[in-house]
């Protein structure tokens, strides 16, 4: 079952007189429990695709499905709330809220979702054991290294039990070391969690995680690559 | 969990929230102690106006308030008596005097004032003039035929001195000018300069056989006990009287101080207005700071799945802090003000020479009242929160992909 469907994106740009095709007729389905890579350089289109599947931007033209829910006949405040329960984001530059503690942040989602207090904190703190920072519950992002927040980051995207976690360079900010961990972490829980994941990069290492690799080029798929396990 | 956010959000910069508090609490303190120091001020010159041989009601012959001369005059005052006596409330103090214009001289100068023909005991408990009011000599004796109490400003102006005669002039009730010489023994000092110079008394027998008036009166002045309603008394009184009597209540007899007293609450709210104006931009600025800086974290949130109207809860929920905070420490503050003031006033005499002729105290001791109090936290808050919505759909209306961009 597909659980991204994208038929047919297009997205133009314009930046003053200058049209800038991110988007050329992309069409792309991707099945629950992948762990996907879209890859390509920067400017090729990447990151407009994962904002279409988010949700966060929306397309000229073709449709978009994502868990059986088409955005075309959906308004903003049932895109939210389709991010809200269905969809985890990482951010290239973690982007946690700074006065939360990292439990605090992870429990947020859950707030916005309404699930009680008490619960919110179990599950923030299960999750938050499970990527690999038990014990630094309480600790504020700063207090935190930049890998750190990136499994606090990862931690908030999936205790909603959401259908697709997107990525943005989630590896970027990370020396390669603490890149592959995350990347580690991130397919432990793509496979224990049954979630799928979609990441954009352009980094090597990344790519070699990846069991499905797109390779995006001038808002165009170039190559869509399947690996074995 | 929103209330902890809000409140760290707050606190992330801790000196622009000093900063803004500090703005909030001016603000406040200015609105509620002026408000109360101008309260006072009213205050102060209703119950000058009210000592000032006003009282709460006045019972005249038709026909005196308009042409206040001596025809005009009450020449059977017992039924008046008989009057107040049935209708007046326990507790409630009054007396009648015989008040009109003359002139007063001695060898050097002269001058209009009013003269009034007072009976001392009764006068005491009804206006100003009394032993509390008298600086030099002595105050009227029931019995003092010759004897006249003057005004401080009268008697520097007169260069006179206790002791002294000074002659009046009138016209009495045959229509002939009367005059009289008394004999200064007592100077009085009044909250206004002009009463000083306004007003002499002798006792009303004295003016009485000055005019010729017998048994006859100008006017009775009465005071009611607190908390008694001076219309529905004044009413009473009218009912209870012949019709050749005016009954008039202190509103009536002040139409200045009552036409001010009328337009005051929209004053104050005008005031409060000014101040919040100021004040509110500082708002406005404050918040539309916090919010760009944390536009990125907006678009996060909405990324997230947070809908606009839950930003919008968030920023006004720290508009809500800093106001609350604001205000309580503002109102605190001017509370402290107040009733550090409250014992010795403060006298603007030396600052506001003229103000006593409009009736304005030397010493203004600033008085709360509820509804002050009430108008200028609603004003801030309400305002407040309703200026803060600006910012707050800003912080709403963003895009996630442009919240991102956003560095």
């Amino acid at each position: 079952m597909n659980i991204v469907e994208l038929t047919d994106i297009k997205k133009i740009y314009h930046q003053g007189n200058v049209d800038v095709h991110a988007l050329r007729r992309v069409s792309l389905s991707i099945k629950k429990r992948e762990f996907v890579a879209l890859a390509g350089p920067s400017g090729s289109g990447k990151t407009t695709m994962l904002n279409i599947m988010g949700g966060l931007d929306t397309a000229d033209s073709g449709s978009v499905v994502v868990d059986g829910k088409a955005f075309d006949k959906m308004n903003q405040s049932e895109l939210a709330n389709l991010r809200l329960h269905k969809i985890g984001f990482i951010f290239q530059s973690y982007n946690l809220i700074p006065v939360l503690s990292a439990v605090e942040n992870v429990e947020y989602v859950m707030l916005l979702q309404g699930v009680p207090t008490k619960e919110r904190r179990e599950r923030a703190i299960t999750i938050l054991d499970d990527v690999g920072l038990g014990g630094k519950y309480d600790r504020r992002p700063a207090e935190l290294s930049g890998g750190q927040q990136q499994r606090v980051a990862v931690a908030r995207a999936i205790v909603s039990n959401p259908s697709i976690v997107l990525a943005d360079e989630p590896t970027a900010n990370l020396d390669s070391e603490t890149g592959k961990g995350l990347l580690e972490m991130m397919r432990e829980m793509n496979q224990k969690k049954s979630v799928t994941f979609i990441f954009s990069t352009h980094d090597k290492m990344v790519m070699d995680h990846a069991r499905r690799l797109v390779h995006i080029r001038d808002g165009q798929v170039a190559d869509d690559v399947v690996k074995e396990n | 969990m929103y209330f902890q956010l809000a409140w760290r959000n707050i606190w992330r910069n801790p000196r622009r929230t000093t900063v803004i508090m500090i703005a909030i609490i001016i603000g406040m303190w200015t609105m509620i102690f002026m408000g109360a120091l101008s309260r006072g001020m009213m205050d102060g010159m209703i119950r000058n106006s009210i000592a000032t041989l006003t009282g709460e009601i006045q019972v005249h012959h038709k026909g005196y308030r308009n042409d206040p001369v001596i025809e005009n005059s009450m020449i059977a005052p017992d039924e008046v008596e008989t009057a107040l006596r049935k209708t007046l409330p326990p507790g409630a103090q009054w007396t009648s005097r015989v008040r009109v214009n003359a002139i007063a001289s001695n060898a050097r100068h002269s001058s209009g004032i009013i003269l009034a023909g007072i009976d001392p005991d009764q006068e005491s408990n009804v206006s100003f003039i009394g032993d509390k009011a008298i600086r030099e000599g002595r105050y009227l004796r029931p019995d003092d035929k010759n004897g006249i109490i003057v005004g401080k400003a009268l008697i520097d102006k007169f260069e006179t001195k206790l002791g002294h005669k000074l002659v009046l002039m009138s016209q009495d009730a045959g229509k002939e000018i009367a005059s009289r010489a008394f004999r200064i023994i007592g100077v009085f000092r009044a909250e206004m300069e002009a009463t000083e110079k306004q007003f002499v008394f002798v006792t009303m027998a004295s003016a009485q056989h000055m005019l010729g008036l017998k048994k006859g009166i100008s006017e009775v002045s009465l005071v009611l006990p607190k908390g008694a309603d001076v219309t529905q008394v004044a009413a009473e009184l009218k009912a209870a009287l012949p019709s050749e009597y005016e009954v008039h209540t202190w509103g009536e007899l002040l139409p200045i101080i009552t036409a001010y007293l009328d337009i005051y609450d929209g004053f104050m709210f005008l005031w409060y207005l000014v101040v919040f104006i100021a004040m509110g931009f500082g708002i406005v600025n404050t918040m539309l700071m916090a919010v760009f800086e944390r536009m990125r974290e907006f678009g996060v949130l909405k990324a997230l799945g947070m809908k606009p109207w839950w930003i919008i809860r968030e920023v006004l929920t720290e508009s809500f802090f800093l106001l609350i905070m604001g205000m309580a420490i503002g109102n605190a503050l001017s509370f402290l003000t107040v009733l550090a003031l409250s014992g010795t006033g403060i006298d603007l005499s030396s600052l506001a020479a003229g103000a006593e002729f409009a009736g304005i105290s030397r010493i203004i001791y600033p008085v709360i009242q509820a509804k002050d109090i009430l108008m200028a936290n609603l004003v801030v808050f309400i305002l407040g929160i309703l200026i803060s919505i600006y910012p707050a759909a800003k912080a709403a209306k963003i895009t996630p992909v442009e919240a991102m961009a956003h560095t």
